[in-house]
Order: structure tokens, then C-alpha cells, then sequence
């Protein structure tokens, strides 16, 4: 990536802490039976509170749901526009005009378990953003995005990052 | 529902090992149960039309967090209950859709024991379509060592993914 093909809003936002926000909603069950039930995981872990108890301490989340807390309703009270999660990939969209966008790549480290009650935060860090590049969906730019995820204790629960690839198709 | 309560141990496992695999024909329900449960309410994911004349793709597909909510499943249904996730990355090559048989392999491809004492396994987890590769998978998944060890109550430092 060329130092010099960044507009400077995009360059001063690289590494920094943008969107501190608190998830709308407890961890809670009825999003775990939906998520196990959606992919048919029979772990007892999560449906079985005698092997969860010995195992974990007690139910938890499956890991992978850790996006899942943090996703915005698509209407409450007040808002006028439906709101949008990983909020900096959706400014990155509109800073480079590129009405079409994809995740690529998303990686995920788990560290405490999520339990049910739990009230998270997360912090959004834009991490690069490519040159422009073409491929077979248009012309656009990838960026890494990451995700950190704490709860209400202050513990580290998860780090997601996210590849995504804005583009404007036909452009080739 | 099947109930998982088999513990794979670290010792059983060794690079090669194949996981068993899972084979799932893929409805439109499919993928919008795994939108909605993952709070993901973009229209690519439920709107045949958005997908077809804005996102250009053939139809509705998979979203990513469903996708590793199905890795999980993959893997722990092999691994059992103690088995604990640590990290896992994957990419997105192509589309899965309504209508597709999307069939997850997975091969050990390390073994190793860290500092702490946790044994950790990588899989790679293949998704396929028609054999065609739609999303990679590397998985790092702590597995007790024996009887008496649970990776889930490793804490602070005594747990590194």
C-alpha cells in the first residue's frame, strides 16, 4: 500500500479506539438455544445445566456467538435509521464510495467464557486498508477491522478481526 | 438433537487424524434461521431479490457468524464437551446457498503442548460445496490432557489461544 493513497481522515483513524459501546441487551439463553438450534449443536454444555455446572461452572455461551451481543436492534425507540454493527466498516464503505461490500477473512480469539447475564463492551479498531484492488465482484479496497470484547468485569472475553473488501461492481 | 458426551483426549489425537465428516443439504430456512439468530438482519441474507440484483450473487447465503457457529459445531461434536475453542480463522472463498449439500472435513494438522501444560490441537476444516472450496478453517482447540484436566478452568495466564 502506497503511504500516499490514504485521504488523511482514513490514515489518522488507523489504531485508533473508535465506537466504545455497551451491547443493548444481556447475554441471555434464548439466543443460545436459537444459535445451537440453527446449526443443530447438541453440545450439552449448552443444554444440559448438570454437565455445564461441572464443566464450565455453570451455562455459557458458545464461543463463536461472541459478534452476537453486540449486533444492534434494527429499530428502537428513537432511531431514525437502522443502526449498523462493526460501525467503522460501514464508514469506511461510505468514506470510499463503495455502495457493495463482503467479509472475507474474520478471525476470532476466545478468552473468558461469555455466561448467560453477562453485559459486554466492545471497542472497534480500524487496523490497515489496501491499495485499491479488482476482483471478479468489482473494484474496491480491503480493510482489517478488529473487535475487542470485555465484560462487565473488565475481562478480556474476545478479540474478532474482520477482513472486509468495499467495492462498486462492473469496474474491472 | 444429539447429546455429545465423549471426551477426546490430547493424547488420542496425532497430526492426520481426520475429524468425522458432516454432510448438511442447506435450505433457504437454513440461512435465514442462521441470520436471525446471529442478529444479522442484512437483506443478502434473507431477500432474494437484494442478493440477486444488488449484491450480485445467485441467492441468499450463509452469513459469517453462522458459518463459525457450524465450525464449532464441527468441531466440538468431535472433540466433546471439555474440548475448548481458542482461536479459530477462516475465509470466505465463495457463497454458500439455498440448495447446496455444504460438506465440512476436518485433518489435525498439530499437536503440541504449551508452556502452560494445555494441549493444543489445529484443524483445518475444509467447507465444501459440490468439492469445491467455499470457506478455510483454522481452528486451535484446547483438548484435556486426562482425566482430571478441563481446559475451561484454565484462567488469566494459564490460558493462551
Amino acid at each position: 500500500m502506497s503511504d500516499n493513497d490514504l485521504p488523511p481522515e482514513v490514515e489518522k483513524l488507523i489504531g485508533e479506539v473508535q465506537y466504545e459501546e455497551a451491547g443493548e441487551f444481556p447475554v441471555e439463553r434464548g439466543y443460545i438455544w436459537t444459535t445451537c438450534s440453527s446449526v443443530e449443536n447438541g453440545n450439552p454444555l449448552f443444554w444440559d445445566d448438570a454437565v455445564a455446572a461441572e464443566i464450565t461452572g455453570g451455562p455459557i455461551a458458545p464461543p463463536t456467538m461472541i459478534s452476537v451481543w453486540f449486533r444492534p436492534h434494527q429499530w428502537s425507540p428513537g432511531r431514525t435509521e437502522p443502526a449498523v454493527p462493526l460501525q467503522v466498516h460501514f464508514d469506511m464503505k461510505r468514506i470510499f464510495d463503495l455502495p457493495e461490500a463482503v467479509m472475507t477473512d474474520n478471525t476470532i480469539v476466545f478468552h473468558e467464557p461469555v455466561r448467560p447475564g453477562d453485559r459486554l463492551r466492545t471497542r472497534q479498531v480500524l487496523r490497515s486498508v489496501s491499495e485499491p484492488k479488482t476482483t471478479k465482484l468489482g473494484t474496491g479496497r480491503f480493510w482489517v477491522i478488529e473487535v475487542e470484547y470485555l465484560n462487565q468485569k473488565d475481562e478480556l472475553v474476545g478479540v474478532e478481526s474482520y477482513t472486509g473488501f468495499g467495492y462498486r461492481r462492473g469496474e474491472r | 438433537m444429539t447429546t455429545t458426551t465423549k471426551t477426546v483426549m490430547f493424547s488420542d489425537v496425532k497430526v492426520g487424524d481426520t475429524l468425522p465428516e458432516l454432510a448438511y443439504p442447506v435450505t433457504a430456512t437454513t440461512v435465514v434461521l442462521g441470520a436471525l439468530a446471529s442478529r444479522d438482519w442484512r437483506p443478502m441474507h434473507h431477500d432474494h431479490d437484494f442478493a440477486v440484483h444488488r449484491n450480485g450473487t445467485k441467492d441468499i447465503f450463509l452469513n459469517t457468524p453462522n458459518q463459525a457457529a457450524w465450525f464449532e459445531r464441527f468441531l466440538t461434536d468431535w472433540s466433546g464437551p471439555k474440548g475448548r475453542l481458542g482461536r479459530m480463522k477462516f475465509r470466505m472463498k465463495g457463497s454458500v446457498f439455498p440448495g447446496d449439500t455444504m460438506v465440512l472435513a476436518g485433518t489435525v494438522e498439530q499437536a503440541e503442548t504449551d508452556d502452560t501444560g494445555c494441549g493444543w490441537v489445529t484443524v483445518l476444516v475444509r467447507l465444501t460445496v459440490n468439492d469445491e472450496l467455499m470457506t478455510d478453517c483454522t481452528a486451535r482447540i484446547a483438548l484435556p490432557a486426562n482425566d482430571d484436566d478441563n481446559p475451561w478452568t484454565r484462567r488469566g495466564d494459564q490460558w493462551k489461544p
